[in-house]
């Protein structure tokens, strides 16, 4: 776990943590206790231990998350889930969790330091995306609140697109960081 | 460019993917019942046809599941995406009512 918030991937990389270019910005978010959480939702027992432990059902369909409070529970896989939370409750989270599921089959594996997120948020977000991502992400086709599992230039992502239309959350293995990040910052100088 | 459809995802790009080459080729019951010559069978012989073919292809960049591809290697048209452990889908017919291996009309 980050001892500390300068333990953040991108800023222990001195790099700034936050950058306003033109209209748009990006800042890295930092602290998100994430879990990755394995099992079979065609289990009932499991299905039950994790809507008992993190307030909310399993998301079933794919590329999709539900939400509990500060809690985000995204699809990642049919047998595959990843869940965001406050840092200071992933200790807590993981052994009611644990508790719940006892014997069920299941894995349950901290990854908040496998993975940073970075926001990027601004009219001209879509059009840096569209730079490396194969979706379409235009808003008919991905409205907002959609989330994927797709690929941003060289790196794999968990793409977010929140409800205010220009704001996207972009998780990112720690070490594909620094390269998302530039990747970005340079589409946003060119603009 | 393919669009490839992934069982769980959908539609994707391509570039999303990796194939890993012939599907359905299972592991020898008793390994050890083998000659040198069926184990290299087994291991490095792969049938490369001109036309359809069941493949293995992985979603990297998305969900990271395996699934099985039938695919026309001629054409690259992608007749079906299918589970893994799901049956082989049954050949399609081309017009004159052979199907896409060549294998003509009876
Ligand atoms: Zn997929």
């Amino acid at each position: 776990m980050y001892a500390s918030i300068d333990d953040i991937p991108l800023t222990s990389a001195c790099h700034a943590r936050e950058t306003l270019e033109g209209r748009n910005s990006l800042r890295e978010m930092g602290r998100k206790g994430k879990l990755n959480l394995r099992g079979n939702p065609g289990d009932a027992a499991f299905s039950a231990a994790v809507q008992k432990a993190f307030g909310m059902e399993l998301p079933l369909r794919a590329n999709t998350y539900n939400e509990f409070q500060s809690r985000r529970l995204f699809w990642l896989g049919p047998d595959e889930w990843l869940l965001h939370c406050d840092m200071d409750d992933i200790d807590a989270l993981t052994e009611t969790l644990s508790a719940e599921l006892g014997n069920v089959h299941h894995a349950v594996t901290d990854v908040s330091d496998y993975y940073t997120v970075i926001r990027l948020r601004g009219p001209d977000a879509v059009t840096l995306l569209r730079k490396g991502c194969p979706l379409d992400l235009h808003h008919t086709a991905f409205p907002t609140g959609n989330i994927a599992q797709t690929r941003l230039g060289h790196a794999s992502v968990l793409l977010h697109y929140h409800d205010d239309g220009e704001t996207w959350d972009i998780q990112v293995r720690w070490s594909f960081a620094e390269y998302v990040w530039d990747y970005l910052l340079s589409g946003m100088r060119a603009r | 460019m393919l669009l490839i459809e992934c069982p769980w995802c959908g539609q994707r790009d391509q570039t999303e993917f990796h194939p890993h080459g012939e599907a359905h080729i299972a592991r020898p019951e008793d390994p050890d019942a083998l000659d040198e010559a069926a184990w290299g069978d087994y291991v490095f012989f792969r049938k490369n046809p001109k036309g359809l073919h069941y493949e293995r292809w992985v979603h990297s960049h998305g969900c990271r599941r395996w699934f099985n591809v039938m695919r026309d290697t001629v054409t690259d048209h992608i007749h079906a995406s299918y589970k893994p452990g799901d049956p082989k889908p049954e050949l399609p017919i081309t017009a004159d009512g052979g199907d896409t291996t060549g294998t003509p009309k009876t």
